[in-house]
Parts: structure tokens; sequence; C-alpha cells
């Protein structure tokens, strides 16, 4: 029997058995109109994260202090970009070209993680965003390796591959400013105090007041919650901080042995919503840098068809 | 000729060509989120990488001949605490990363170069420079690959790609005589079958460089003008900025580790 | 002019001598050369492969997620095709 001789009603319901059982969707499948609009907006959301997330740190390539170091952050930084064509590569299955998530996030309607829309100041928020921003955000992704869309699941268990070394670049720049001269240890102090929050800002509001988050967790979509996930980071955190020497940003941070968890101070949800909303120090830097990018780049890529075109031309001639 | 006086041109010698690589990757590095689209981002991080990896071996080296001159330095010594005037890369490298004609046109002239400069360099005396040289030319066989493919789209692709093109390549013709002459130390060195007689060069380089122009329909440039001076630490204004940005924090915290 | 005006195609990575190319992904390119020195830059920064196919995402015909039941389910009740249908005696352990 072909798709069509069933009601949209009985579609779904054999889309969501697929899911209860722990199927992956493919893009050839049937899926309800919901659930491909979520994932559009998820994984191309995701795949903008990293295009921008590129700009923060490629802000300090230039200036990297050590050759080794220069070599390792032009590798990480162009790994966000591969990063980036992969969830770009994924999201097109589902029937959305490059050009146009790229025209969204140009016009603002699509988004990317305002985490990168804080400045990069000091060569020690290299070590703070591969430590915490990346690690934040492999929290997110190892949950997402079991996502229901199959491309994305598949492009996530890839990513989670090359991600440990960034967070692991990271962390090791902390250790050598942490053990450092003072002036070093203050900048790592000085890194951490600034991204700490933001990064635990990166989950998302509370389970209790995010828009998505319940059919995301029904569709499988999101297989954790953001509040687990921000957990399991803060726990995670808490002893790299200690081991640092650094003074903990969370004054109310504490170990709660009958949860098993730490206890956290409260984030301050009006900065979260202040800098998504275009008040953070590079939100339209980082626009404007994208589109001048792209813009810049569109001669060339005339250039790249006129060329195909031609050669096709002389081809047929021949 | 001294012992001592022979290392100290095979040290001169390895950190100019460390000087070439390090100046070059760093400009390179410089179109990270600045490329015409994604995949030619990644594409042009790897060519920067590469040519980072070429300066670290040559000052890896250097710092080894260093110790033996009895002038203690590190490999980042090279490329972190000298000023503009120590610095003897040829000033081709040193030139602003540009739109993406010029920095195509530009590594089309150096890579083409570099084809033949690391194929000689493999036969080198020297072990450790053959060895590197040996290393290093895979990678320079796919930039020559990567660099005729661009020149041909670009001149032959549309009339505005065409013209940036051939704009890129008179800018940028007069600073490749330089790279064919050499000065007392190399001549020492080269009669020593240590350095490469680059001035030999020139033909093969010049019949690749022409051939592919041709086939991307550009015109060779046939004005007089010729910038020389990099191998004597006489450099355009462009370096000092670009020292002062890389060098910054490295120099912002005398002794730190990173 | 926009970036999807360039032709997607999809890479396939033999990571090492013995196994079959797999799909990693897809990307953006002129032609077919310029998506394998892409597919080089982008899917084998770690050595990922020993070959690289590439081929153009058009011209991939796939099968229909509508024909899945004429397609696949007649082979569920072929059995006998799987080793598994036929029992050895106790006495032989392996064949």
């Amino acid at each position: 029997m072909a798709n069509s001789d069933l009601t949209e009603a009985e579609l779904e319901a054999a889309f969501q058995e697929k899911i209860d059982s722990e199927q992956k969707i493919e893009p050839k499948d049937w899926m309800p109109e919901g659930y491909r609009k979520n994932l559009i907006r998820q994984m191309s959301q995701h795949a903008h994260s990293e295009v921008i997330g590129m700009q923060p740190e490629g802000n300090w390539i230039t200036r990297a202090p050590s050759l080794r170091r220069k070599a390792v952050l032009l590798a990480k930084v162009q790994d966000e970009a591969g990063h980036g064509l992969y969830l770009y590569s994924a999201t097109e299955t589902l029937g959305i070209s490059r050009a146009e998530m790229i025209e969204a996030l140009q016009t603002g309607a699509a988004k990317y993680a305002s985490i990168f829309n804080y400045p990069t100041q000091t060569w020690g928020d290299m070590g703070a965003i591969g430590w915490l921003v990346d690690g934040a955000a492999i929290c997110n992704q190892v949950s997402l390796q079991r996502t229901s869309y199959g491309p994305y699941a598949r492009g996530m268990i890839r990513i989670c591959k090359e991600e440990s070394f960034h967070q692991r670049q990271g962390y090791q720049i902390m250790i050598e400013l942490a053990l450092g001269t003072p002036e070093q240890k203050q900048m790592a102090q000085d890194s951490l105090n600034r991204f700490y929050w933001p990064s635990l800002m990166m989950f998302g509001p509370h389970d209790s007041d995010s828009a998505h988050s319940a059919k995301s967790m029904k569709w499988k979509i999101k297989r954790e919650t953001n509040d687990d996930l921000r957990q399991k980071f803060i726990d995670q955190t808490a002893p790299q901080i200690k081991f640092l020497g650094l003074e903990h940003p969370d004054k109310d941070l504490k170990w709660n042995a009958e949860r098993g968890h730490h206890d956290s101070g409260e984030i301050n949800w009006d900065e979260f919503y202040s800098v998504i909303n275009g008040n953070g120090h590079c939100n339209r830097q980082r626009i404007q840098h994208h589109v001048k990018a792209h813009e810049e780049g569109a001669w060339v890529r005339a250039a790249m068809l006129a060329y195909k075109e031609k050669k096709k031309k002389q081809y047929q001639v021949d | 000729m001294t012992q001592s006086n022979s290392k100290q041109d095979l040290l001169t010698y390895t950190v100019r060509l460390g000087d070439d690589a390090i100046i070059l990757g760093h400009r390179l590095s410089e179109w990270v989120s600045y490329g015409p689209f994604l995949e030619e981002d990644i594409a042009l991080g790897n060519v920067s990488l590469d040519f980072i990896g070429h300066a670290q071996m040559y000052y890896t080296y250097a710092a080894t001949l260093s110790n033996e001159v009895g002038d203690k330095k590190a490999e980042d010594d090279f490329a972190y605490l000298r000023d503009e005037r120590e610095f003897q890369n040829h000033i081709i490298h040193e030139l602003p990363r540009g739109d993406f004609a010029y920095s195509v046109v530009k590594q089309l002239l150096i890579d083409l170069y570099n084809k033949h400069y690391i194929e000689e360099l493999k036969s080198s005396n020297d072990e450790t420079l053959s060895a590197i040289a040996a290393k290093a030319a895979k990678e320079v066989t796919y930039h020559c690959r990567r660099s005729k493919e661009w020149t041909l789209r670009l001149g032959d692709g549309t009339e505005e790609s065409h013209l940036k093109m051939q704009r890129a390549l008179d800018d940028l013709w007069g600073y490749t005589h330089e790279i064919f002459e050499q000065d007392e130390l190399e001549l020492r060195l080269v009669a020593q079958g240590i350095a490469v007689d680059s001035a030999s060069l020139k033909d093969k380089w010049f019949d690749d460089v022409k051939a592919i122009i041709e086939q991307a329909t550009l015109k060779l440039p046939t004005s007089e003008w010729a910038v020389r001076g990099g191998r004597a630490g006489y450099h355009t204004e462009n370096l000092g900025h670009l020292l002062t940005e890389m060098q910054f924090v490295h120099r912002s915290f005398p002794g730190a580790k990173w | 002019m926009t970036i999807e005006k360039l032709e997607l195609f999809e890479v396939f990575i033999r990571s090492k001598r013995g196994l079959d190319h797999k799909h990693v992904g897809s990307l953006h390119a002129e032609d077919h050369e310029q998506a394998l020195e892409y597919a080089r830059d982008v899917y084998t920064r770690r050595s990922e492969g020993v070959s690289i196919w590439v081929i153009r995402s058009e011209d991939i015909c796939a099968s229909q997620e509508d024909d899945s039941e004429s397609f696949f389910d007649p082979s569920d009740d072929k059995p006998y095709r799987h080793a598994t249908y036929y029992p050895l005696p106790k006495e032989i352990d392996n064949m």
C-alpha cells in the first residue's frame, strides 16, 4: 500500500511509532511538517553557530602567542567551518538550500548561539571558549548523537569525534595560564569570570520556560532537557576549575550529597535575553562580518559558474 | 672559511626560509572566516597550516643550529622576538592579503616557485633541510594544483574576475624578480651544495607561469619595475604591522609559557 | 550570486584499504575535480581516507519510501537465503 492511501493521522501514528521504537527517520521518509520545520530551525541554527563561532576565535589567530598555538587555533577554527558545513549538508536533506539558510541568518530570521555575541578580549578567552563554550556544546552534541533524524545524528557523531580536541586544547591553554606568571593567572581568572555564566546560558532557558522543548522531546529531536544537560556541565566543570586553582565564578555553588549534584546560583536571564535581543557587544559586528565576506565572495562564485558554462560549451563543440 | 662561519651561514639561510613560510602562512590565516564560501575557507585554512608547519620545521632546525653557534634560541624566538629589520623574507610574502584574486595570483607565483625550489632543496647536502623539503614537497604539489585551477577559473571566468586577476598580476609581478637573486651568503651555500641555486630556476618557473597565465587568457606583464631587498631586511611597510600584530601577546609577557 | 548555483556533490570515503567507500556528507563545488579537492580538505582533515568518490547529488537515483513495501518486503519471506535457516547437527559446530 502506498503512502497516499493513508490519512495524515495514520501516517503520523506510524511516524511516532518509528520514533518510539528508536528507529531513525531518514530524508525520504514521511514526516510531519512540524518535525521538518523544527529540525530545520534547530539544525540550521546549529550550523550558523559553528560558522559565526569562527569569528570570536578567528579574532586571535593572528595574535596567538606561539607558533604551536597559532596552528592549533587555526586548525580548530577550521574545524568549526567544517562542522558548519556538515550541518548545512545534513539540513539540506530536508529540502532547504544552503543559500536559503544563509539568507535567513543574514536577515536575522534564523538565530545562532548567543554566546558568540560576546567579545574575545584576551588570549585567555581562547582558553575559556575552548574549555567552557566547546565543553557546553559537547554536552549538548553528545546527547544529540541519539537524535531521531538520521543525517543529524550521523553529523553529530562525526562532530563529537572532532570536538574533543577543541575542549582539551582550551583547557590546556587555561592550565598554562593558571600555572604561569601572576599576570597570566589573572588573565585566566578574568576569562573564566566572563565566560562561565554565558556558557551556562548556552543550554537555553529553564525547561519550564522553553518554547520548543516538549515537542522536541516527544519527537526525540532533543534527548535530554536543557536543565539536565546544564546540570551535567556544572558538575563536570566544578572540579576542573578547582584544579586550575581559580576562583569559581558562582559563589553559591555547593555540593548537594542528597541529589548527587551541585546546587548553583541563579543565572541572570535578563542578560541572556538582552544579549539575544541585540544588546551584546558583537551582535551587529558578527552579522556584518558574515555579510561582508559573502558579498566580497560573490564575484568569485559568479566567475566559477561562468567558467563552468564556458567549459561545458567547449566540450559540446569539441 | 671557518667551520663556525659556515654554520652561521646555514643558520641565517634556514631562518630566511622560515621567515618566508611564517609570513605567508600568517597572511593566509587572515582569510579565515572571510573565504568566498565555506569549502574554500576550509581549503585556505589548510594551505595556511601547511606554511605555518613549514615555518615550525625551519625554525626548530634554526634553534638547533643557534645552539651550535653559541646563540641559544628557541623556535618561537625567531618568529616573535625579532624586529622588522631582522626578518629576511622575500617581500612578496608580506604583501597584504588583498582580495581573492590578489591572493590567488600571489599563491600561483609563489607555489610554482616553491615547486622547483623545494624539489632542489630535497637534494641539499644538508640532511635536515633535505628532509624538510621532502616533507613539504607533497603539500607544494597540492598548492600548485589549487592555484592553477583558481587562476584558470578566475582568469577565464567573468569580465570582472578577469580584470581583477590581471590587475593582481600586474601589481605583483615586480616582486618576483628578487626571489631568483642571491646574495653572497646564499652563493657560498650554493657552492657547498646546501642552498638552492634559485637563479637557475627562473626559466622553468617562467615557462610554468606563462603557460598557465596564457591558458587563463591573462597577459604577462611587460613593465620593468622590480622591488628588492627582503633578504637584506629591507621591507615594505606591510611587514611592520604584521609583526606588531603577530608578536604583541608574546612580547607583552616576557618569558611566559603558552 | 548565491551559493546554491554551485552544484551539490555527495562524498564517499574509503577509510582504509579493504573497506567500502562510505557516504560521509555533501558539499558545493563547481565541478568534479574541485569537489574532490574540497572533499579532501573538508572530510579528510584527520587522515580519515585513502580514497574519495564524489558524485553529483542529482545523479543519484534513490528508492522511494513509497516503494519500500514492494522493494524490500518480498525478501522478508525468503528466510532460506540466510545461513541460520539451516540448522547444523550438534556434532558439527562450525561451518
